[in-house]
């Protein structure tokens, strides 16, 4: 199997996130999805910046895959939807179905990424027909989805697997972190960026609960399916995912990597891998 | 605003006793699914049987209305042939439209049943013109129902650029997160509306009276909690009160019913084709009540666009029954984003 870096969900400063890729191309991943997939307001880094990440990691062996944004609502959005297929050197990870009419009617291949819902084989088969080599399963399902689209997966089609990071869990036209601070998302002063993992959702009785990243919101916990690393292989998975996190990403590229070369590896945390096991997804399930 | 483009009024049928008071009350279309996961209200005592199902088509047909299916949820491989059979029925009973959101399923229902319209659900999670025209040049769907998530002027830009045509929400329970990309209840209680067919399930609520006030919970996750005389609302993840940087509010948001009513000439002079009104869930009380306002407030808006007002008779109305007695008009109005 083979080790993938999500693209990077939160927010951070530029010369941050350049450092940050900087030290990604020295890591063991063998893929990178990079772009902002988020919030079009973010402009830290431009599509132009982007595009000189990719080349650079390209440089340093890494496959690149340039992620599209998952909500799509101006026609702004849909200019840079179009800029980013027509890169012309590296594929595109659709993450709506606007990107995959734009990319199949161009006959680009293309990754099929988490947010498309695939949960059968027949819609994957139908997406491997437009040009998918490679589909993300929803983070909210787990090894018995994955075992029956398997079973009729079409012959060719990658499969890859949200392992590691906070989980996705929903999108919003609501910017959240603009929310909090009682302003509005036109004028969001992009707090954002203050906020690199995050800003942690609390219950009442202070139990950490989600994170709001502007209009997105993820788990508090973290997934991490690294114990799982052999289920995963024995599944047919072909690519592990980790999500990128302000700090320690290093620590967790090397334990992913001795796992999946057959070596043992720990990491210590509050983590949870019920979506996974067909639990709620902030479980924890001891191995089995 | 000259000449709106005729509007159909989509109305809530949780049962039949709710399908006959949104067609008596004036719905030209309801929408309604069968007692199982294939929908996306999957709530113990409602949807329809064989029997319920016959009776309420026939109800509907012979007074003019349309009933529309709801298939809404993703099929996963082991349970596929469910849906498949699902559509196959709705197809055989003779309904106007089934409501889809995996392609998987509309390019079985295309192959299988040529001639039966589809429509994409909003748990399709479309947003843009270029993935509506996809599904219609793929799937062949007639019409789509936008997630609530965009502002008056990106609906109408949607409008402008595809043939297909456009449902939107008027009232009703308001999901903030885009439908069909949230799995928040599938992370707090393993039931999840992609997959299940809903959304912060009754047998994860707890109701609990404390020396703190009533508290709410979902999967033990405390939700909610409410002083003496503050109305305690049902724990819907999205709606409770948490901590945020050392401050305790409605962090995703109120509980409160999207209501659009004052916007319906800007909705008719774009082109929008149908209001769909949310509430499967709620009684048939409800829906009769719901539909004869807007109802009205469309017939009156037809008459002359120029001079429509919400009555505030209406307004009252509505909020008598909405979450929260409050009413919002959500994304459409961009501050609220």
């Amino acid at each position: 199997m083979k080790l993938s870096l999500g693209p990077n969900l939160f927010y951070w400063p530029r010369q941050a996130t350049l450092d940050f890729y900087a030290e990604v191309a020295t890591l063991p991943f063998d893929l990178v999805y990079l772009g902002e997939t988020v919030c079009s307001r973010r402009h830290e880094l431009r599509a132009e910046d982007w595009l000189d990440v990719a080349v650079q990691l390209a440089g340093a062996g890494k496959e690149v895959v340039l992620s599209s944004q998952a909500l799509i609502e101006s026609e702004s959005d849909l200019k840079a939807l179009r800029r980013l297929v027509d890169n012309g050197r590296f594929a595109v990870e659709a993450n709506e179905m606007g990107a995959v009419r734009i990319l199949a009617e161009k006959k680009l291949p293309f990754v099929a990424g988490m947010s498309l819902n695939v949960f059968n084989a027949h819609t994957l088969g139908l997406l491997a027909d437009m040009g998918a080599t490679r589909w993300v399963m929803p983070p909210e399902a787990g090894r018995e989805t994955l075992a029956g689209v398997l079973a009729g997966k079409p012959p060719g089609v990658q499969t890859e697997v949200f392992a590691y990071g906070r989980l996705p869990l929903a999108w919003s036209a609501r910017c959240f972190t603009a929310r909090r601070f009682n302003l509005q998302k036109d004028t969001c002063e992009f707090k954002c960026v203050e906020f690199p993992d995050g800003m942690l959702v609390k219950t009442r009785e202070h139990e950490e609960f989600l994170v709001l990243n502007g209009v997105q919101t993820l788990s508090a916990k973290t997934y991490n399916l690294l114990r799982e690393i052999p289920q995963l292989a024995a599944a047919g998975v072909d690519i592990v995912r980790l999500s990128p996190q302000w700090q320690g990403l290093a620590d967790v590229a090397g334990a992913f990597r001795r796992a999946l070369d057959g070596e043992a590896a720990q990491l210590a945390g509050d983590y949870c891998n019920g979506f996974w096991h067909g639990k709620p997804g902030l479980e924890l399930v001891e191995n089995t | 605003m000259s000449n709106p483009a005729p509007i159909e009024l989509v109305c809530p049928a949780g049962g039949l006793p709710a399908l006959k008071a949104a067609i008596d009350n004036g719905a030209d279309c309801v929408y309604a699914g069968f007692k199982d996961d294939t929908n996306a209200r999957n709530f113990n005592g409602l949807n329809f049987d064989d029997n319920t199902l016959r009776e309420g088509i026939r109800y509907a047909h012979e007074r003019r209305a349309k009933v529309l299916i709801a298939l809404n949820t993703y099929p996963q491989t082991e349970n596929w042939a469910r849906w498949t059979a699902a559509v196959d029925k709705a197809a055989d009973f003779g309904v106007d439209a089934v409501i889809l959101a995996d392609i998987g399923l509309m390019d079985y229902a295309r192959r299988a049943h040529p001639d039966l319209r589809l429509h994409l659900s909003v748990q399709g999670s479309a947003t843009s013109y270029e993935a509506i025209n996809f599904y219609r040049e793929r799937y062949g769907i007639q019409r789509a129902v936008l997630p609530r998530v965009l502002s008056l002027a990106q609906v109408e830009q949607v409008v402008k650029n595809t043939p297909v045509e456009i449902e939107v929400f008027g009232f009703g329970g308001l999901c903030v997160m885009v439908e069909g990309r949230c799995a928040l209840s599938a992370y707090a209680t393993g039931t999840s509306p992609n997959c299940n067919g809903a959304c912060s399930p009754g047998k994860a609520v707890r109701w609990e009276q404390t020396p703190q006030g009533m508290e709410t919970r979902l999967a033990g996750i405390l939700i909610d909690r409410f002083a003496d005389g503050e109305r305690a609302g049902y724990p819907t993840l999205c709606k409770g009160r948490f901590e945020v940087e050392d401050a305790t509010y409605y962090a995703i948001e109120e509980p409160t019913s999207l209501n659009t009513l004052e916007l319906l000439p800007q909705l008719m002079a774009m082109g929008i084709r149908a209001i769909k009104i949310e509430g499967r869930q709620r009684s048939p009380a409800y829906v009769a009540q719901v539909t004869k306002v807007w109802r009205e407030a469309i017939d009156s808006c037809q008459k002359d666009a120029a001079h429509f007002t919400p009555k505030a008779a209406w307004m009252a109305e509505l909020n008598k029954v909405s979450e929260g007695q409050s009413h919002t008009l959500g994304a459409y109005n961009r501050p609220w984003k």
